[in-house]
């Protein structure tokens, strides 16, 4: 186990490497010119150009590309061209906000989903079947910020049981957190308890089809244990596989939900920095979101072993 | 007696507690600010910014004239020498009183960078601190709008910053952001795009002068403002009806219905003449290197159409064809007739067959995620082909477009023909600074005329002694410009505000400020 969690790791740095060298020249082919945002719309070409020399975007490519790398291996993310910021402190200043949504909306989606799914393979064909498929149709279908929109209609503005927009953080009380946090969780919940409740459903009707649940069932076990011991466990591994990559396109940034609700997040500074062309932001943020991403799927492989015994690394 | 005493502590408390309250303003801006260099940038947040914590030696008032700020003046007779003499009272945020010699070094770091501010220095023979209080500006001949230019209100005016954060050169931004402003900018708190916050300086002494757009007293009545920005206008909509903000500055007119009829809100334009939007061609290549294509196009379009399909309310915009923008001193009608009235499409087609326009496409740059800047090269684009001409309209976002207008590469080969803008009306006010009226060939603003007429009628207008004549040389300048096609005006719009009722005695200048208002809860 310990092996393969080493070796895993160690496949990282080939993978960061190639990440980082395509977002850097992938950015560098984009049209755009951070010196231009800086300028604003009155500077003349020339002023222009002196402020991209000032920058080091007219040195060569590869000069920056190992200028930035170089910092990079110091631990250095760089500074953010448009704002002068270390872009460390930009995304440690959004990533607490993305983190804590993203977790809540996860549990709140399973806590939902889970349930919702079971009860609908249970009750398969039945009302409550059919109830829980059109929810995750609809889930599916109705964009985000058409539900963003109403539910601040009706929980803001119409009820005022929640702000219309902003971030606590949690440490400010869990309350106060919850105020804000609520409304853009249950909003990004919609997609994934859809998401998650077919799933387990389609999972569990395969599963409570198999011979050992009509053999627990002989035995006399009661249909809870049926259900959530036999059943739902060996239906699990697919159900944790779209859990951890809902969980990490989460934490990649929700851009609309962020801009909806006006949640100061990394999906906003992404597209803040993509649309300014801060490329130390820019690839600060996808090296991130790489590496995010092969952490939350090396913990969703290792949790396979917990519900799965044959599983085995 | 107990009852008695027991009143008295309340009162007390309640006393104490209302003199400790402290008045905060929450309000949405136009964009979230990020530059926070008023000289190394023209961005409309950045100087709204330093606005609120730097001071101006001299201020322009509502009439467009120069008023005294920080410092009085006087003109030598041969109107070569222009001395400024500081106010008493002025200090820095970090306690620092204000110097000639910080005034100084400040206007040296924008005279590098400002286009108005590079003709004084051009004829600057000297500019010192005579003493703590005295700056001596010597010029090599005279120059009469020398105090229009440095009382502008926008890109860029002259702010005034401690002499060793103005020794930063000129192409790098400041890293200090130390002003002597009515607000003092919390650096702590700063978060680049999201968040700025701004207390009550409360040292500063302002003007006894009523308050009259950038001029007169900066009287402060709030303890904190704090800027948040919501890309979304909705978002910020709704924020405004749910009473978790005070003030949006820049609605959308469509967005308008939505806060009607409630009577916590206010919507109003905040100054009369807005913004302009224009269409700029490239000199450089076919077809519009050639003036009686650039005349034809002129003539092809209609501004109402344009403007009817940008802002839609008509009680948000007016056609204009001044080059110089409506509701301006320098105001001016001369060769808009079809701008304004339409009809000139029949001429356009005529022009264009006798400038043996054989059909090369014109490439028109479209952003498409700019709300201001969306609909105008749509419409545009049809008018022209209307008046025979081939269009390409090559949709885009905004940055791209910025990247490549700056390339003088053909059309073909990654350039451009023509593209369309949007400026603040009193930042194009003056020919000295409108950008577009540069005819310096490479050296001018993208598009890059080259275009000595122009450059002569504005050195008519710098040595026109008087207002009178600086009007009748406008006058030219009007005239020249759309024959010669150095701008397409395309119409004016103003951009409503919305803030809560509670807000009140804001001063309806064109730069959003944050004293005189008051907040009552």
């Amino acid at each position: 186990m310990l092996g393969y969690i080493l070796r895993r790791c160690l496949a990282v740095i080939p993978v960061m490497l190639l990440v980082a060298v395509f977002v850097f020249l992938l950015l560098r082919l984009t049209p755009g010119d951070p010196a231009a945002i800086i300028a604003g719309d009155m500077a003349t070409p020339a002023q222009l150009e002196r402020i991209r020399e000032a920058m080091g975007l007219n040195d060569p490519l590869h000069v920056q590309f190992m200028s930035w790398v170089g910092r990079l291996l110091q631990g250095d993310l760089g500074v953010s061209l448009i704002s002068n910021t270390p872009v460390a402190t930009m995304v440690a200043d959004r990533v607490a906000p993305t983190l804590s949504i993203a977790v809540l909306t996860i549990i709140m989606s399973v806590a939902l989903a889970v349930p919702m799914g079971v009860l609908a393979a249970w009750k398969h064909r039945s009302a409550a079947d059919y109830a829980v498929m059109t929810f995750s149709v609809l889930g599916f279908s109705v964009p985000v910020f058409v539900i963003g929109y109403l539910f601040i209609l009706i929980f803001s503005l119409q009820l005022g049981w929640f702000p219309v927009q902003g971030y606590t953080p949690m440490s400010a009380g869990l309350g106060g957190f919850l105020s804000n946090a609520f409304l853009p969780a249950l909003t990004l919940s919609t997609i994934y308890v859809a998401l998650i409740a077919r799933m387990t459903r389609a999972n569990m009707l395969e599963v409570l089809g198999e011979d050992y649940i009509r053999t627990a069932r002989a035995k006399g076990a009661p249909e809870r244990t049926v259900l959530f011991r036999h059943a739902l466990k060996n239906a699990a591994v697919p159900i944790l596989t779209v859990i951890g990559t809902g969980f990490a396109l989460l934490i990649g940034g929700v851009v609309v939900t962020e801009t909806v609700f006006n949640i100061p997040g990394v999906g906003r500074l992404t597209v803040d920095a993509i649309l300014a062309r801060d490329y130390p932001v820019i690839q600060a943020m996808i090296l991130l979101t790489s590496f995010l991403y092969v952490l939350v799927n090396l913990l969703i492989d290792l949790s396979y072993s917990l519900f799965d015994p044959r599983i085995r690394y | 007696m107990l009852k008695q005493m027991t009143a008295t502590l309340l009162a007390s408390t309640m006393l104490t507690g209302a003199a400790w309250a402290e008045t905060t303003i929450k309000a949405v801006m136009h964009s979230g600010l990020r530059v926070l260099d008023p000289v190394i940038t023209t961005a409309h947040i950045t100087r709204n910014h330093a606005y609120m914590i730097y001071d101006v030696l001299i201020a322009q008032d509502s009439e467009f004239q120069p008023q005294p700020q920080m410092a009085d003046w006087t003109i030598s007779d041969d109107q070569l020498t222009y001395t400024f003499t500081l106010r008493d009272g002025l200090t820095f945020h970090d306690g620092a009183p204000v110097t000639a010699a910080d005034a100084v070094a400040s206007l040296q770091r924008w005279g590098q960078k400002d286009a108005g501010g590079q003709v004084i220095m051009d004829r600057t023979a000297s500019l010192e601190a005579t003493d703590d209080k005295t700056i001596t500006w010597t010029l090599t001949e005279p120059f009469v709008p020398m105090l229009d230019v440095l009382s502008k209100q926008s890109a860029l005016p002259p702010f005034i910053m401690p002499a060793r954060v103005a020794e930063t050169s000129a192409d790098e931004a400041i890293t200090e952001y130390v002003g002597s402003g009515p607000f003092r900018f919390v650096e702590s708190e700063f978060q680049p795009g999201l968040m700025v916050v701004y207390e009550k300086f409360d040292d500063y002494v302002p003007r006894d002068e009523p308050s009259d757009w950038m001029a007169g007293g900066k009287v402060v009545n709030v303890d904190r403002v704090e800027w948040v920005n919501m890309p979304d206008v909705q978002t910020a909509v709704n924020a405004l009806s749910g009473g978790e903000i005070d003030y949006i500055e820049a609605m959308q007119v469509d967005l308008i219905p939505l806060l009607e009829g409630d009577p916590n809100i206010v919507v109003e334009t905040r100054e009369p003449t807005g913004m302009q939007t224009m269409t700029r061609m490239n000199f450089l290549h076919p077809p519009f290197d050639n003036v009686q294509v650039r005349q034809a196009a002129i003539k092809a379009i209609t501004q109402e159409p344009v403007l009817a399909a940008m802002v839609g309310n008509p009680e948000y915009y007016s056609v204009c064809g001044a080059i110089l923008g409506c509701g301006t001193p320098l105001e001016n009608a001369t060769g808009t007739e079809t701008l304004t009235q339409g009809g000139g499409a029949e001429e356009a087609r005529s022009l264009l067959e006798q400038a043996g326009y054989d059909g090369t496409p014109v490439v028109l740059m479209a952003p498409t995620d700019m709300v201001a800047l969306a609909t105008q090269p749509v419409v545009v684009s049809q008018m022209l082909r209307e008046a025979g001409f081939e269009v390409e309209l090559q949709p885009m976002d905004w940055q791209t477009l910025v990247t490549r207008r700056a390339s003088q590469a053909a059309p073909a080969e990654g350039g451009w023909n023509v593209f369309i803008t949007n400026w603040m009306v009193p930042e194009i006010s003056n020919p000295i600074s409108n950008p577009m009226l540069n005819g310096r060939g490479d050296d001018a603003w993208f598009g890059w005329p080259t275009d000595e007429t122009i450059e002569g009628l504005k050195e008519e207008f710098i040595d026109a002694p008087d207002a009178a004549t600086q009007a009748a040389v406008a006058e030219k300048i009007q005239a020249h410009a759309l024959e010669n096609g150095l701008l397409i005006p395309l119409g004016q719009y103003t951009l409503p505000q919305a803030r809560r009722t509670t807000i009140t005695e804001m001063i309806n200048s064109p730069v959003p400020v944050f004293w005189s208002l008051k907040k009552s809860e």
